[in-house]
């Protein structure tokens, strides 16, 4: 008797879980598992939350291709996109990100422009102040203290608020809907109750831009309301996707990375005792390298065959590209595993790759930049007030990072 | 070396300007690309090819 089991449907019965956990005592690293399938080939099935088995690809090269071949789409709603949770109820508008071109382009390009790099660095004496100022609280504030919430979700909270035009005064308000979205453990009527007072928010400050436009993102995003080019619902889904990825993911860099200096003393100590902005560069980088918060993997799904080392991905399959393990390529970085401040990292892909590559980038790089030369120079006694075994880690977020870090100095 | 950029590929990265200021910029009303030097001497070579390899959108083009 022959076997007529197909070899990929014998794949897909035995497909690993995913996400997956992370060693015990290793919270910087991602999961073993990931680690054995990017050494056993190109291509690997996983099982998601829905019974579906996308592939997951693991390596930097492969995963460089795939986010810059237009035969892999972003789009949600087509067909086997691997969905991260279930649709909510009714579902919700989609933002850019999860949308092909050319109605991507169309709308990623109208918020392009305060993420350019001469405008970007123009604002880097206001986030300084920002830092400063925040240290300064810190200082004259209880001791220990909890750095999320005390520095390291003020600081890209304040920023974004700035840039978009949205009053501080409500991030209470954003920070709790935020953290619920991105919670991959809430249920779909959560989630939707979560995005839609988001959406209701943006909607109403939408409103008051129109009537009252200033000089911020929100506002140039009013005017093309106004001038037909935008509808107001895609105004506000817009504003809704920057200010929850523009505190979300730098806030917890920050905490993260002040965790990983913690554990690393003598990379610790090259930050505190340098003023070299190429040092603090290659430091940033390598810490967006080794950390890589977006642990998720970039969602796509493909639109036509494609071949990879030998083996067929069909048009209609999803696909996950884990960039956590192929920033840890051993055929790209050189001892990947390694927090070396010094190396250069620059060609991580933490940003993701191809068009959708994150837009606040350079926002995000400036920040973090001024975060950690600041940061442990002006306290250079700043150390962890508990052990790390019993510091909550955000394994079921999509975006990771700690839930507290208790500091002392 | 020629560099070539392609305006329409560009998705406003800014990596390139990052990585050789003196080559690229980028449009003040979009952050769309511009080529500043399209033969730049051989000082500034391992920073464009560095640029061309970090663009996401894979709108740089390099020819020796």
């Amino acid at each position: 008797m022959t076997s007529t089991v197909n070899p990929v449907d014998e794949r897909a019965a035995q497909a690993p879980e995913f996400p997956m956990a992370r060693a015990a005592g290793c919270p910087f690293d991602p999961p073993p598992g990931l680690r054995d399938m990017q050494q056993e080939g190109p291509l690997a099935k996983v099982r998601l939350w829905d019974g579906s088995t996308p592939w997951l690809v693991t390596r930097y090269a492969d995963q460089r291709a795939l986010l810059g071949d237009a035969r892999v789409s972003a789009d949600i709603n087509r067909p086997g996109y691997p969905r991260q949770a279930p649709m909510p109820p009714g579902g919700t508008g989609v933002s850019f990100i999860l949308k092909d071109d050319p109605e991507h382009a169309r709308l990623r390009r109208m918020v392009t422009a305060p993420f350019a790099i001469k405008r970007v660095e123009a604002m880097r004496p206001g986030v300084q102040k920002i830092v400063d100022d925040l240290v300064d609280e810190l200082l004259a504030g209880p001791n220990p203290v909890d750095l999320v919430e005390a520095f390291a979700l003020p600081v890209p909270s304040l920023v974004i608020c700035q840039l978009l035009g949205v009053p501080y005064a409500d991030h209470d308000f954003f920070q709790e809907n935020s953290k619920v979205i991105i919670n991959r453990n809430v249920t779909p009527e959560q989630r939707s109750t979560a995005h839609g007072n988001l959406i209701g928010y943006l909607d109403d400050l939408m409103g008051e831009k129109i009537a009252h436009p200033l000089d911020d993102l929100l506002s140039g995003l009013a005017g093309r309301v106004t001038a037909g080019e935008l509808a107001r619902d895609e105004a506000a889904q817009m504003g809704v996707l920057l200010l929850i990825a523009g505190h979300e993911t730098t806030a917890n860099m920050i905490a993260l990375g002040t965790l990983a200096l913690f554990e690393h003393p003598d990379q610790l100590a090259l930050l505190r005792d340098s003023d070299d902005p190429k040092l603090i560069s290659s430091a940033v980088e390598e810490l967006l390298r080794y950390l890589h918060i977006t642990h998720s993997g970039r969602r796509r799904v493909a639109v036509a065959d494609i071949e990879i080392g030998g083996e067929v991905i069909r048009a209609g399959e999803g696909l996950i590209l884990a960039n956590d393990i192929a920033n840890r390529d051993p055929g790209v970085f050189a001892e990947p595993d390694r927090l070396d401040l010094r190396r250069d990292a620059r060609r991580h892909v933490a940003f993701g790759f191809g068009v959708h590559q994150c837009l606040g980038q350079p926002l995000a790089r400036m920040e973090l930049q001024v975060v950690y030369n600041t940061l442990y120079r002006r306290i250079p006694t700043l150390r962890p007030a508990t052990e790390l075994e019993r510091i909550p880690f955000k394994h079921d977020g999509s975006v990771y990072g700690v839930y507290e870090l208790p500091v002392t100095w | 070396m020629k560099v070539t950029v392609d305006q329409d590929k560009c998705v406003a990265s800014g990596q390139c300007v990052v990585a050789a200021m003196e080559v690229f910029d980028q449009r003040d009303e979009d952050g769309i690309v511009v080529l500043l030097n399209a033969e730049p001497p051989a000082g500034q070579a391992e920073d464009v090819r560095h640029a061309a390899a970090v663009c996401p959108a894979l709108a740089i083009e390099i020819q020796d």
